[in-house]
Formats: C-alpha cells, structure tokens, sequence
C-alpha cells in the first residue's frame, strides 16, 4: 500500500521527461525561421518604395532638392497633395487628378456591374440551361481570352466610331465589359457548376423559371464569386490604361491617363512630391476596394462553406 | 383502373450513350414502386424524364391520363425529394417549404395552411425558423419531403432519399415513408439501390438492369420466383446459391455427377431439360432434422460458421459448389462439424444456362 503511493508520488517527476499532454512547439524552428524571413524581406521589397513615394510627397521641393530620399519630411506639409489634386497640369487644362477621379469612377462602377452581371448571367446559363451549342459558345468566349489585346484594338475603334459613341464614357464601359467577358464568364461557370445541380433541380420542380432561379436560389449562394470578380473588375478598369486613352476622348480621360500625363509632363522641373501624391491618390481606390472586401471574401468564404 | 404514371416506349440518349431503351411501365394509383438497380443502370434518369427534367428522346409520359411528355416539371403534378436533400441553403425551413407555393403565386394564408400540415406530419414544426445548415440530417431529409408535401402533388418522385444518412436513421425514416405513404395513399416512385428499403417499402419493384426493366413484380414474388439469373443473383443477402449442371430425365445432374431430384418443381412452361442452373436461397436448406423428408439430402462438413446473432450462416461444399445455409442460432455448430443437410428444389429456382431466364 505504502508502496504503490510512492508510486504515485514520484509520477509527476518523470511526467515532465515523457511526452504528455500537447507537444511542446519551440518558437525558433528552421521552418519559422525561413518563413519569417522570407516574408519580412519581401515585405520590405514592397513597401520600402511606398515608404519613399508618402515621405515624399510630405516633403517641400527644396528639401527634396536636398537629396535624403529615406529621411522623414523635415516639416509635414499637404501641399502636394492639395496640388496633385485641384491643380497639377494634367496636358491642357490644369486642374489637377479630380476630374480624372471622377472619370474613372464613371467609367468603374458601370462597366464593373454591367460586366459582372452579364456574365454571371452568362456562366448560369451555360452551366444550368445548356443550349445547342452552348459548348461551343463557350469555347469561342474562353478563346477570346487568349487574344492580345492589341489585336482587337483598331477593329473596337473603327465599331465604336460606327455606333457613335467613340470618344465617349460608353465606349469605354463597352470595351470594358466586352473584355471583362471570358475571364469572368469563366469565372461564374466553375462556381455554377460546383453548385449541386439537385438545387437546380428542386427549383425547376417548384416551378421556378430562369430569373426566378437566378435570383432566389443562385445568386444568394454566390456572394464569394462575386466578391472576386468585384476585385477582379474594379482593379482591372481603375488600373487600365490602354482603354482609357484610346476609346474616352480627351474630355473623359481615366485618373490613370492623367496621372501620367501629370508625371510625364515635359515642361518645367519635376515636381516629385506632386508626382508622388498624384501616385498614391490613383492607386488608393484599388487599395481600398482590396481591404473593405477582402474581409467580405473571408466571410462569404465562410458562410457558403456550410453546404444546405 | 386509372392508371397514375404510363410510361411508353420511353428513351433516353446522351449523345451516342443509350441509357434508356423503349422502356414500358405502368403505375397504378396509390401504388409504390421501387426501382431498384446497380449504380448507373438509369434509376435517376427515368425519375428525372418522368419530373421533366431531362427531355425524353422517344416516347410519352403520362400522368393522370394526361400527356406529360412536353410538360413543364412544375405543370406535372409530381413532387420530388433528391438523395442531398437539395435544400435552398439561404432560406428557412419555411421558407424552403414555401417557395414552390409563392412561385406560383398563392394566396398567403393557404400557403400558411399547407405549411402547417406539413411541418406537422413531418413533426419539423419547432424547425421551421431555421436554416438547413443548422439541421441534422434527417430533419434535412424531412424538410425536402415536406417540400413535395406541400405542393400536394398526386405522384411522389424519390431519388435515393436515405442513402446519406447512417443506418439507424435511414431504418427510422424508412418506417416514416411507409406511414407517410399508408396516410396519403399517393402514387410513390421509389428509387434506391437497398434492397431492404426496396422489400420492405415497395407494393412492387422494378429490377433494372442496364435501362432495362428485368422484373416487375411484388417483394415476395422477385424474392422467391426471380425471373432471371440476374435478378436472382441481384436480390438477396446473403446471395442465392448457384450450382450449374443439366437437367435430365427428371433430375438435375450437377457438373461433379450429383443427381439433384426436381420432381417436385413448378416449371414456367413444362419441363425444361438441356444446361441449366439450380438456385437456392440459404435460408431453403435445411439442417439436421428439419432436413429429413427433403427431397434432396447430402452429409457435408462444414467450412466456415459466421453467428449474426439472430442466425447463423454456414458455408460449405453440395455438389462441388460452395454454399452457404442458414439456420438458427441456437443450433450448436461449427466449423469441422459433419452434418445432414437438404433441400426441395420446389422452394429454389431453375434457370436456362443460355437465356439465364426463369424454367
Ligand atoms: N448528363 C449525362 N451525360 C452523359 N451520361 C450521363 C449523364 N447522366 C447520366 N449519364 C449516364 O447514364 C447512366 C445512368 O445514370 P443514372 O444517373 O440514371 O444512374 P443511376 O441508376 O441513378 O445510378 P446511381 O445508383 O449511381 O444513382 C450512367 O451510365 C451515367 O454515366
Ligand atoms: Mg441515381
């Protein structure tokens, strides 16, 4: 009796030798150390010009002119920014990225609705009331995604002068949601067709027509497909330059063309604080569109991950 | 009598693959049918040409007398339950159970009305407020049928309704279908490919095999007078015993020379002779003295003893063949053992070698 309490007496002194309980996870593996520097380094490789282009724009023109690019501004000022976006000269008038702004966001929001709405359309079409012929069809549009660009460019110009619209805000939505087409349409298909076809189904059986479908049963389990196009779209047209400069017209042209117009003016000595604030100001809409529904994705992800 | 589903001459192609082939069957109403097959045979497919879900490539549909064969799946009067419940993830239960009824536009206090009975004959009623990721499995399944309920429809369309969900609830839901079916007295196609759901629920079973029918029939007639080696072999666990040799002068002579007499056989159409296949179900043959007085008898040793706990399979060697019996559990036996066993050809099946059909 004595003995077997000895026992267990001294069983917590060889617990802490044998394994027991969660394994012990030490901090500073080879793994966590090549990860952590992997990352940190190239976090550093981004953000290290970001850093420079802020730091810059809070500067004065001479203190740039002094040459410490890394060091902080000396005096904070709002300057250029204030500049970069009522009256930096962006080609003939000089009025800085807000027209420009508000071009983009003319041109984004409709070409991004029209364009994801036609082809989430499209991919449950394709997917759900397959037609003669929808294989080709489809085949054709994923093609299309194999095209440079370019190719398509002069025959878009000479189309869109023929309707009457070259040169215009709807030119360029056209060419955007015309684009925006394979890509996305594929897209919604995979997700269409990783749906369980038996919903589908059950929705005919109730006596649901197309658009009934579409909009009750389908759309509402999509949420995370259309996050990523939304992403998708949005950073492509803001981003786009190409489109933008040929199709809109000097009047209508994106912040993108006039950010380069801004920085790739010839005339006087560069301004880089402006240059730098202009930069940031084009880039933020993307920035913003990434984070708000980033988490939106996280969580759409989330929600259509517990199957009904 | 009115039939409720005529099927005629029904086909169906995927491109090139021919999955149904002039098919023919006749429901009549109240009737529940059970097609029962192999994975792939066409049980879905025929369910689906029969909601209108899949064009047919020839042939009608009739329901109710009516020509169906162009008919919407909504204008059909079918209701149909699918294997993964096919519940709208984002809706209520209630709402699951309405929208064929808002779809089509009733009024609000019917809708509230079919809801109810609904919910209650199912017993989902404290579930209506919920949504189907919230729900157990079984409560899916009984949200997806009260989704048929509801619309009541003349003919239920179930596509392997249990086979997600364990054995004890899938036995639980099974008596349920049963009640559910005895209470509403609608015509109900059945599909699975348990044979135990297909005895014990159907007033008939429709063997397939390959988008053919090969036995329409009762549960007892297609357990005991299969009409071909494939439906015997299909139906049945453990499987029937088949032992190959020739029926002559008025005995069966196994392959290794055993004489097997068949005097006491019910033949089709009068006696066949030629190559020919015996069947027999374990549990037709009978050990120790109940295997007195059998027209057949043989001493074997037996090889392998399984205990089941009600009963117990034994294999062992008739007429050169592996074969296994059943017989009580409380029957001591065991491996080793030598023991009479025997049997009466009239209880088991002959077949034809060559056409594998029913002599
Ligand atoms: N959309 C389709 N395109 C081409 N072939 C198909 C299609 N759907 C089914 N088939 C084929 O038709 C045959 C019958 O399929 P079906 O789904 O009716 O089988 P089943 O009897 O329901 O099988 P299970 O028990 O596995 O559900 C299979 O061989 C299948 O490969
Ligand atoms: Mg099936």
């Amino acid at each position: 009796m004595s003995q077997t309490a000895t026992m267990t007496g001294t069983a917590p002194a060889t617990a802490t030798t044998e394994p027991s309980g969660p394994r012990p996870k030490p901090f500073f593996t080879p793994k966590r150390i090549i990860i952590y520097t992997t990352l940190v380094f190239f976090s550093l490789y981004f953000l290290f010009p970001l850093y420079v282009m802020v730091v810059t724009s809070f500067k004065t023109m001479p203190e740039i002119r002094f040459g410490n690019i890394f060091a902080l501004p000396s005096q904070v000022t709002f300057d250029a920014w204030i500049k970069a976006w009522t009256s930096a000269c962006t080609g003939l008038t000089c009025e800085g990225l807000a027209p420009g702004f508000w071009n983009s966001v003319k041109i984004t929001i409709p070409s991004t609705i029209i364009s994801i709405f036609i082809a989430a359309v499209n991919g449950y079409a394709l997917v759900n009331w397959r037609f003669k012929g929808s294989e080709v069809f489809f085949a054709i549009l994923i093609f299309g995604s194999f095209v440079p660009y370019q190719v398509f460019l002069y025959p878009l110009v000479i189309i869109t002068r023929e309707l009457g619209i070259f040169g215009t805000l709807q030119a360029v939505i056209v060419v955007h949601t015309i684009f925006g087409m394979p890509l996305l349409t594929l897209i919604f298909r995979n997700y269409f067709a990783s749906l369980p076809v038996e919903l589908f189904k059950a929705a005919r059986v109730d006596g649901a027509g197309f658009w009934r479908i579409f909009f009750e049963i389908m759309l509402p389990m999509s949420l995370p497909i259309f996050v990523v196009a939304l992403i998708l779209q949005v950073t492509g047209i803001w981003n786009d330059f190409l489109f933008g400069v040929v199709f809109a017209g000097t009047q209508n042209y994106p912040m993108t063309v006039q950010l380069n117009n801004i920085v790739n003016s010839a005339q006087g000595t560069p301004e880089y604080n402006v240059n730098m604030a202009a930069t940031v100001l084009t880039g933020l809409v993307p920035l913003i569109i990434y984070f708000v529904s980033g988490k939106l994705f996280v969580r759409g992800v989330a929600a259509g991950a517990v199957k009904g | 009598m009115q039939q409720s589903v005529s099927i005629r001459d029904l086909s169906l192609n995927f491109g090139n693959v021919k999955v149904l082939e002039r098919l023919n069957l006749d429901i009549a109403q109240g009737e529940f049918i059970v097609l029962l097959g192999p994975s792939g045979c066409g049980k879905s497919t025929l369910l689906n040409c029969i909601a209108g879900l899949l064009d047919v490539s020839a042939g009608q549909i009739f329901i109710n007398g009516k020509n169906v064969t162009w008919m919407e799946p909504k204008d059909r009067g079918i209701g149909m339950v699918f294997q993964s419940y096919a519940l709208y993830p984002q809706m209520s239960v209630e709402k699951n159970l309405s929208f064929g009824l808002r779809v089509s536009g009733m009024k609000k206090d019917e809708i509230d009305r079919r809801v109810k009975r609904a919910s209650e004959i199912l017993q989902i009623e404290p579930l209506l407020q919920r949504k189907p990721a919230n729900l157990s499995g079984g409560q899916r399944q009984r949200v997806a049928i009260g989704r048929a309920l509801v619309r009541d429809v003349d003919v239920f369309l179930f596509d392997e309704p249990l086979s997600n969900l364990d054995a004890k609830l899938r036995s639980d839901l099974r008596v349920e279908i049963k009640r559910l079916h005895q209470r509403l007295k609608n015509t109900m196609i059945y599909v699975t490919h348990d044979q135990i759901e297909a005895l014990t629920l159907a007033d008939r079973i429709a063997i397939m095999k390959n988008g053919v029918i090969q036995q329409l029939a009762d549960p007892h007639t297609i357990y005991n007078k299969p009409t071909n080696l494939y439906v015997a072999g299909f139906i049945g666990s453990p499987a029937m015993n088949f032992i190959e040799g020739d029926l002559r002068d008025g005995a069966f002579v196994a392959k290794d020379g055993t004489s097997i007499p068949v005097g006491s056989y019910a033949y089709l159409n009068g006696a066949g002779s030629g190559p020919a296949v015996l069947g027999i179900r374990p549990e037709h043959i009978f050990v120790g003295e109940a295997a007195q007085g059998m027209p057949y008898q043989a001493d074997v040793e037996i090889e392998i003893v399984e205990p089941m706990g009600s009963e117990t399979l034994a294999w062992t060697t008739i007429a050169g063949k592996p074969v296994t019996f059943r017989c009580s559990s409380d029957i001591d036996i065991h491996a080793g053992d030598k023991m009479r066993v025997g049997f009466d050809v009239a209880r088991g099946s002959l077949f034809d070698a060559k056409s594998e059909n029913r002599l």
